[in-house]
């Protein structure tokens, strides 16, 4: 086990370089001079000056490469240009909105999709089978800033049950701060449950299929223990690798829930950034994100040790 | 023996069953990827005719009809300034179809031919190349396309690069693995006995082989990169207004609301079936092409 996990461990040294790369050189698509483009609309030579040596823009390329990731491990992500703070402040203040937010979908597509998926394929071809495989369908195929937009006019606008915007953080009202998170939630969990019904199906269903879980059947054990007990725990390591990849579209889909729902996150961050033309902040919260999303697919493979005792091994 | 002969020509399959008319006669079998590829064409004769099925200007105002119901005069109804919502609908088409094909043709462009290197040269280029793609996989794809597009500068040229790119990294893994699974065939080892240039031996033997599962990738890709051009254009970074666009309908939209809800529902349903129906083609595809249901 030590050897698998600095094995894994070592893949993610080289990914985490090239994403810095990638990273950094977003900034050579900007057409033209980035200190001029940096300065804003004015142009005064004294700020496009200084933006020059701050940025080192008279150096060659990869020894402005080595400055800024030389300042990313020391945690200095640069500053905005627009508020003049650090950017790693910024991103701080901003992502336990995000994290809350990502959480409540996350555990509303376990709570719909994992569920629908073990029913689906217990009862294949039954009319529940249908049922989910149409939801899994619907869930992959409606954008989800529309399915925000839809929720919005049923239940502010029509019904008046819940707030159409407006974040309230946890610790001043927790009821309130609720009330406003449950649709983004929703919409945001929506696609994900979809994904890891099709996932929770299909694995379920390759192990249903199983010689153990026959066994299992002939010792005599409620068909509600066979299916819980011995097929969904086998079936549980693809969902987990399979799952964990769905991250990435919580996190992108974070973006345009907080946009419908304006919420102060970090998805809100990013694209106030991106007209406010405060590149070094994109940078910033673009690299944070492709880390935190190395990150949890790292803990989903050592997720698959404690439910796989096979890799343990 | 000449009997014999004929009878096992008699009771022969048509004689040019080739692989895609199987794959075409197993597809025409499955309801849905039949509906999917109707309402397709549908969508891209809109998209081809949008001109004379339109029955308004997309783009001219109109001061006496702002925020109108649907009416027999105008069937979705009318935008913040007087527009014609069907209309702007329908030409909507173009922006979303156009991003969906020329963006995945971006990704298959870059992605098939890097990912046939690597797969099939193996070695340090198959080290680096696969690096270079974990790397652009980690990060989301949205996010991705966002920075691209933010730095690139908003239209709807730069969100098309920015999804193709963004996507690409799907199609070299893809591509890869096929390739893989393909070189260690025995046709392969038989095409390189008789003296064929490795470069030939890709192109014309491997390549062919693995056309349906890239095929089936492409279909679905098309379904994400609609959807990826109406997130970026509701974000306000692909179509540039007054130019129509679901994806930025729906973004005014959000702001009518609680007045004007007809603006929100129908750009929106648009995207949907469109998706819906890739989806559904996709899916029939791969059941159609999977050569281990055979």
């Amino acid at each position: 086990m030590f050897e698998f996990l600095v094995k894994r461990l070592a893949t993610v040294v080289p990914t985490l370089l090239l994403v810095s790369m990638l990273i950094f050189g977003l900034q050579q698509l900007l057409p033209g001079d980035p200190a001029k483009i940096l300065a804003g609309e004015e142009q005064d030579p004294t700020v496009v000056a200084y933006l020059r040596t701050k940025l080192h823009l008279d150096e060659p390329l990869p020894l402005r490469y080595a400055y800024w990731v030389g300042g990313v491990l020391r945690g200095d992500l640069g500053e905005s240009i627009r508020t003049q703070q650090p950017v790693l402040d910024l991103i701080v203040q901003k992502l336990p909105v995000t994290v809350e937010l990502a959480l409540m979908a996350f555990v509303i597509a376990l709570a719909i999709g994992i569920p629908s998926g073990i029913v689906a394929a217990v009862g294949r071809g039954t009319a529940w089978d249908v049922a989910a495989n149409v939801f899994a369908l619907w869930g992959l195929s409606t954008p989800n800033f529309w399915l925000g937009i839809l929720m919005i006019l049923l239940f502010s606008v029509q019904l008046g049950w819940l707030p159409a915007s407006g974040y309230v953080s946890p610790f001043e009202d927790l009821g309130a701060n609720l009330a406003a998170m449950i649709m983004p939630a929703f919409v945001l969990g929506n696609a994900i449950a979809a994904v890891l019904m099709r996932h929770t199906r299909s694995a379920m269903l390759q192990v249903l299929g199983a010689d153990y879980v026959r066994t299992a059947r002939a010792k005599g054990l409620s068909e509600r223990t066979v299916v819980l007990k011995h097929a969904l725990r086998n079936a549980l390591t693809p969902i987990i690798t399979l799952g964990a990849l769905e991250l990435g579209t919580l996190l992108s889909g974070a973006v345009l829930t907080e946009q419908v729902f304006t919420i102060p996150g970090f998805g809100k961050l990013i694209v106030d950034s991106v007209f406010n033309r405060d590149y070094s902040v994109v940078q910033g919260v673009v690299l944070v994100t492709a880390t935190t999303y190395i990150v949890l697919n790292l803990l989903a493979d050592l997720a698959q040790f404690l439910v796989n005792p096979r890799l343990r091994r | 023996m000449a009997a014999a002969i004929a009878a096992s020509l008699a009771i022969a399959p048509a004689p040019h069953a080739g692989p895609w008319r199987r794959a075409w006669r197993r597809l025409r079998r499955r309801r849905g990827a039949l509906a999917g590829l109707a309402v397709v064409v549908l969508f891209v004769a809109l998209a081809l005719f949008a001109p004379w099925i339109a029955p308004h200007d997309p783009i001219a105002a109109s001061w006496s009809a702002i925020r109108k119901a649907p009416s027999a005069a105008h069937w979705f109804g009318t935008d913040e300034i007087g527009r014609d919502v069907l209309s702007r609908v329908i030409w909507g088409t173009r922006a979303s179809l156009l991003a969906g094909v020329v963006s995945v043709s971006i990704s298959l462009l870059l992605g098939v031919p890097i990912g046939l290197a690597a797969g099939f040269l193996g070695g340090w280029v198959d080290g680096v190349i696969s690096r270079v793609t974990d790397a652009f996989l980690a990060c989301p794809f949205l996010i991705l396309a966002i920075a691209l597009a933010a730095f690139l500068g908003p239209s709807l040229t730069n969100a098309m690069i920015a999804i193709g790119v963004s996507a690409t990294p799907i199609f070299v893994r893809l591509t890869r693995a096929q390739v893989i699974n393909v070189k260690v065939e025995d046709f392969i080892e038989a095409a390189r006995a008789v003296g064929n240039p490795p470069l030939r031996i890709a192109l014309r033997h491997v390549l062919p082989n693995i056309t349906a599962p890239v095929m089936v990738q492409a279909t679905l890709a098309i379904a994400a990169a609609v959807i990826a051009e109406a997130s970026l254009s509701f974000l306000g970074l692909g179509q540039q207004p007054p130019a129509p666009s679901w994806g930025s309908m729906l973004n005014t939209a959000k702001n009518f609301i609680d007045n004007a809800p007809w603006m929100a529902v129908w750009p929106g349903l648009s995207i949907f079936l469109l998706v819906l129906s890739f989806n559904l083609l996709g899916d029939g595809l791969r059941d159609a092409l999977d050569p281990r249901q055979r």
